[in-house]
């Protein structure tokens, strides 16, 4: 590699390399200034918002949050604890189910694996968009819809591995553990169970951890679904509540759902930082989509 | 492509017929087998349950008037009204189909232009790569919320940012989310701005184009250009191809923003009737949800059919350099 760079770099003029830096930036600058105005917005007072077209405020207004954490009869507070809720559980039900899928379609010998195997690939471009209406009808014969705890729906098939693209995922790391090692474990009398257990289990981390970080945040990005499933106040989760700002069109609330939209994405911003080089190769391997 | 390997193919150890040796193997393999089921059972249950079932379900629904207030065992079949209904008697739905595939057509090519620009430009290893692929791929893991859909339509109002810096230039802006001839374009630049997620799949394809071919190339006096369009397109078709048959069914299902620009109406005057909005609509606002699941079912066979038709054509500019990975 440092050979290629040499070659490159003795060809290529300094300045031709300088130009490639400039366009970079500019895009960079294009690229985040989205982020960077909504941040700056969110500490805008409402007449700074109508009249100062720069990014940061003349005047600081933290005020904005605190109002809009309680600009609804139920707090954010609350919209954060259902979002962490319907998110962390959705994370345990993803590795857990998935990693048993993948464990069979991709390890054990029984009938009908590979054709089960290219339903599962076939599941894999299926639009959840589609299965919406008879999915509600369903869980609401099954009485599941609204209730004391709405959130069943929204749990139940990602314990029940329907997300195949950590299917695919995880069978794909696994064909990298070598098979070696579950047969020594099967010479020394384990089953597959024991396999699975001691051998598939423990290796998987990374599979489980990269799965865990899409799980995380694409279940807290998510609207479809909980729109749907949704449908009283106290049970919102963050972005349906974040729709409740586009009612009240007045001027004075573009503050406040600009902080609350703020904060709705700072969770998704601290797994990026912490977790980036592990997301950005994670859609590498797999073809996953961000 | 990745995408279309069964997972049987590592090579494993022994031979595949009966084992001569251990008494009891048959068993073994018996007790695999019903493991094997054991731990796909969840699985099964979600592919019955929560999949095939459903799209049964919704199948059945598709020939019927059902609305979610009268019982199951109530509805009326109706043969094919309600496709006869969306085929000839509802423009909302023709105009729904036009504005998804407009969007569709325009933002993925753009997009994944943009992607590969940028993945061109990143390509040569040196120091600082990795942040910009990290500042890149940012926008692809925030753009798909809520919140920075909002962020969006503010963005492109008509006293939001986009207009103050035109008016540095002079130039009168627009609402530009409220007018029908802006509001799905204003959409397609929020797409165009998650460029980051194709372009981090192009950047792994670029490097494993082999550095000899570049060399090869210009040994033979080609320029970069020509390297371009004999080296790095062909070498990339098959990470272009994938890239492209993803971002065109995700473009498909564009929801999120179209109902936030429009608080879940698809105005202004329909601008932003993407398909999924149009189902949600008659589903969950009008209840009609008989014809929301024929709407649903010609979604599917829509999108079976354009992936089918990528596949077949495939054949003709996907190159697979290792003599057809894809087999």
């Amino acid at each position: 590699m440092t050979a290629v760079t040499a070659v490159a770099g003795r060809r290529r003029p300094r300045n031709r390399q300088a130009l490639r830096l400039v366009v970079l930036v500019a895009i960079v600058a294009v690229v985040l200034y989205p982020l960077i105005w909504m941040l700056g917005t969110s500490v805008k007072s409402p007449t700074e918002i109508v009249n100062n077209i720069g990014l940061l405020p003349e005047e600081f207004t933290p005020g904005n949050y605190a109002e809009g954490w309680t600009n609804f009869d139920v707090s954010f507070g609350r919209f954060f604890l259902n979002s962490a809720m319907v998110s962390l559980l959705t994370v345990v039900g993803n590795a857990l189910s998935c990693l048993l899928a993948a464990y069979a379609l991709g390890r054990l010998r029984f009938r009908f694996r590979k054709a089960w195997f290219t339903v599962m690939i076939g599941t894999l471009l299926l639009p959840g968009h589609v299965l919406i209406v008879p999915q509600y009808i369903l869980f609401r014969s099954l009485d599941l819809v609204g209730g004391d705890w709405p959130y069943l729906p929204l749990l139940i098939p990602h314990f029940l591995a329907t997300e195949a693209f950590f299917v695919f995922l995880m069978v794909q790391f696994m064909r990298g553990i070598p098979r070696e090692l579950d047969e020594a474990a099967k010479i020394d009398g384990a089953s597959p169970y024991g396999v699975f257990r001691h051998v598939i289990l423990p290796l998987s981390r990374p599979a489980l951890v990269t799965t865990a970080i899409f799980s995380f945040i694409w279940t807290w990005n998510d609207f479809f679904r909980q729109l749907v499933f949704l449908s009283t106040l106290e049970d919102y989760t963050v972005p349906v509540a974040l729709t409740l700002f586009i009612d009240s069109t007045s001027q004075s609330a573009v503050g406040p759902m600009f902080a609350m939209s703020v904060l709705s994405l700072l969770p998704v911003f601290l797994f990026f930082l912490a977790f980036q080089r592990m997301l950005v190769e994670g859609i590498n391997t797999s073809g996953l989509k961000g | 492509m990745a995408l279309t390997t069964a997972p049987g193919r590592s090579p494993r150890t022994g031979p595949v017929g009966p084992r001569p040796t251990r008494r009891g193997a048959g068993r073994a393999r018996l007790g695999e087998g019903l493991a094997g089921y054991v731990f796909l059972s969840p699985w099964l249950i979600g592919l019955m349950g929560v999949t095939a079932i459903p799209m049964l379900l919704s199948l059945w629904l598709s020939f019927t008037d059902y609305d979610i207030l009268t019982p199951l065992s109530e509805v009326r079949w109706v043969g094919l009204a309600n496709y006869e209904r969306m085929f000839t008697a509802d423009p909302s739905y023709w105009h729904a189909v036009r504005v998804t595939l407009t969007f569709a057509l325009v933002a993925v090519p753009l997009k994944l232009a943009a992607a590969l620009g940028v993945a061109l430009l990143l390509n040569r290893t040196w120091r600082g790569v990795g942040l910009f692929r990290g500042l890149f791929y940012l926008p692809s893991l925030l753009g798909g919320s809520v919140a920075l859909a909002i962020v969006w339509v503010n963005m492109f109002n008509r006293d939001g940012a986009f207009n103050s810096f035109l008016a540095l230039f002079g130039v009168e802006g627009l609402p530009w989310v409220a007018d029908p001839d802006w509001a799905l374009q204003t959409l397609m630049v929020l797409a165009i701005w998650q460029f980051g997620a194709p372009m981090v799949i192009f950047l792994a394809g670029l490097k494993q184009v082999p550095v000899e071919l570049y060399e090869a190339a210009s040994v033979d006096g080609a320029g970069t250009w020509r390297k371009f369009r004999a080296v790095t397109l062909p070498m990339l078709s098959p990470v272009i191809f994938f890239n492209l048959v993803l971002e065109t069914i995700h473009g498909f299902q564009g929801f999120t923003a179209a109902f936030v620009l429009s608080n879940g109406t698809g105005g202004p005057v329909d601008s932003t009737l993407m398909y999924t909005l149009k189902l949600y609509i008659s589903g969950f606002t009008d209840l009609e949800m008989g014809y929301a699941s024929a709407m649903a079912w010609v979604f599917l066979l829509a999108i079976a059919l354009i992936t089918a038709v990528f596949f077949s054509t495939g054949r003709f500019w996907v190159h697979y350099s290792d003599g057809g990975d894809d087999s």
